[in-house]
């Protein structure tokens, strides 16, 4: 699904990126964790195509879109739900869908955002209930809920997601990640970033550790988990080893 | 502010029509500003330009090529839309990263380069445009509307009613609005920000050349009318708040009936410097009408 290779970036004359290669298929859900300024975010603002590539290759599907405009890769199916979340504070969470729907178009638009709302609706049910209500009023959490809601209105094929769980409480943290199992039992690919190492490997097949803008590490979820190094530094403690 | 006792009622109500119809065309001019303001964050100065081409094109098509006048103004709307498209593909987008200083700089000289242009295409002179409609002024309770001020408040409410028609119901608004709040997130939605900034200019160089056009058989036109109306819709603008379309209105409203009731009540010596003043107390005393969009954007 996604290919990156030898990927530089950064920011004015910092590279913060120097060479990231990292592979992602379809239907699975890789994460990305390290600590914070690795580079991880960097990362998925070049896939987005929010931050400009300096060298090396991003495809999709086999296409090369290095070079590719933001607006242009979401209708390549190619969405993300940004750090911080990004909402349109002032509209309400239905207006706020119905951007996300944007880069739909044709006969069937109207009927698809219909059908797409309710599925986002029955996701994320408490979105329902506050679909008049402007974002800025909804909680954290909700917000979060939208912002990924308002994502998913795109039908992306690979959902790229920033620090999902960043500030939220611990309860909702769980609700959004059940949401994101959900949505990877229906076969969505995802790709996360997530400073909370345990709760991101516990829902990714695979994963790669980013250390000062390269990839450090690579395996599955499991043998992540398992190793030393990233027991000690990313998941903060060798208690849980039987 | 009490009442002078040399004003009557029927004087005060001039006053108030004549305000009400000199904050129409702020009201437009403002528009512009706040437009472009919205999708860059960067103040258009040549958007007096734009009001100062509705008219010299209007009086072009109609005294140079014979067009009917109708016609010699739609068209001058039309030319004046494109000139702004033209701007910013030309001048701004080039530069559309550099950040609001470089492009306010730009707009200084567009500005420049429009006026030349005015004053070497349409010549140094004043120009006149006839009335819309000919015929005596409309008494109304003892004050005297003139006909051209009914066209000016007509086409001030037709604009802003369609203005409002395009941001609430027209996916194309919905994506200006998604730009004016968050632009990076706009572009996450897969909308094409650049192309919103084109239109942008375009929709603040039609808005202008309709104000132009509309107001010169009352005032006349030259190239060099501009400027000072840059800096009335300017301040209405900021009067209004900048980045919130309707509030431009409400400001140039504002703006005018200040200025007309000023006339009135002190001297017109002092006509020009109320916007002026209007603009420095709003900076000064509400910084924050100003940038209460900007802070935010960081959502």
């Amino acid at each position: 699904m996604l290919r990156v290779c030898d990927l530089e970036a950064g920011y004015g004359h910092v590279r913060v990126l120097k060479g990231v290669s990292i592979e992602v298929a379809a239907g699975e859900a890789v994460t990305l964790i390290g600590a914070n300024g690795a580079g991880k975010s960097t990362l998925l603002k070049v896939l987005a195509g929010l931050l400009p590539a300096w060298d090396g290759c991003v495809e999709l599907e086999g296409k090369n879109i290095t070079g590719m405009r933001a607006h242009k890769r979401v209708r390549e199916g190619l969405v993300l739900v940004p750090e911080g979340r990004m909402l349109f504070a002032s509209m309400s969470v239905e207006d706020n869908l119905r951007l996300g729907a944007y880069s739909r178009g044709g006969k069937e638009a109207a009927s698809e955002f219909g059908q797409d709302r309710a599925t986002v609706y029955e996701l994320f049910p408490v979105l329902g209930r506050r679909a008049t209500q402007t974002a800025a009023t909804l909680s954290g959490g909700e917000q979060q809920m939208l912002a990924i809601g308002r994502a998913l209105m795109a039908r992306p094929r690979l959902l790229l997601l920033d620090e999902p769980s960043l500030g939220l409480a611990p309860k909702v943290v769980t609700e959004i990640f059940s949401a994101l199992q959900e949505l990877r039992r229906r076969g969505l690919t995802i790709l996360l970033v997530e400073q909370d190492a345990r709760v991101a490997l516990r829902h990714a097949d695979r994963g790669y550790v980013v250390r000062t803008g390269e990839v450090a590490l690579a395996g599955t979820a499991a043998e992540l988990m398992d190793n030393d190094d990233v027991r000690l530094i990313y998941l903060g403690a060798w208690h849980g080893r039987d | 502010m009490g009442v002078d006792a040399e004003v009557t009622g029927s004087e005060l109500l001039q006053f108030i029509i004549a305000g009400l119809k000199n904050g129409s065309i702020y009201a437009l001019v403002a528009l512009g500003f706040t437009i472009v303001y919205a999708s860059t964050k960067a103040i258009n100065f040549a958007q007096g330009e734009f009001y100062m081409f509705g008219g010299m094109f209007a009086v072009f098509f109609l005294s140079g090529l014979g067009m009917p006048l109708a016609l010699a103004a739609l068209v001058s709307v039309i030319t004046v839309t494109a000139v702004g498209l033209g701007f910013d593909r030309v001048a701004i987008r080039p530069r559309r990263d550099a950040g609001p200083l470089t492009l306010i700089i730009i707009t200084i000289g567009g500005s420049m380069v429009f006026q030349s242009f005015a004053r070497h295409a349409f010549g140094p002179d004043e120009r006149p445009l006839p009335v819309f409609t000919a015929g005596p002024s409309i008494d109304f309770f003892g004050a005297a509307i003139e006909r051209q001020t009914l066209w000016i408040w007509a086409l001030t409410a037709v604009a802003v009613v369609a203005l409002t028609i395009l941001y609430t119901r027209t996916k194309l608004g919905r994506a200006m609005r998604a730009c004016m709040e968050n632009r990076e997130a706009a572009r996450l939605m897969g909308i094409d920000t650049n192309r919103v900034v084109t239109i942008s200019f375009g929709l603040a160089a039609g808005l202008g050349a309709l104000g132009g056009l509309v107001v010169t058989p009352l005032t006349q036109t030259a190239f060099n009318v501009g400027p000072s109306m840059g800096v009335k819709g300017f301040a209405a603008a900021i009067l209004g708040g900048l980045g919130n379309p309707l509030a431009a209105v409400a400001g140039g409203i504002t703006l005018g009936l200040l200025e007309s009731l000023s006339i009135g009540f002190l001297s017109s010596t002092y006509k020009d410097v109320i916007a002026l003043a209007v603009l420095l107390a709003v900076l000064v005393l509400r910084p924050e009408g100003l940038f209460s969009r900007a802070s935010r954007e960081k959502m």
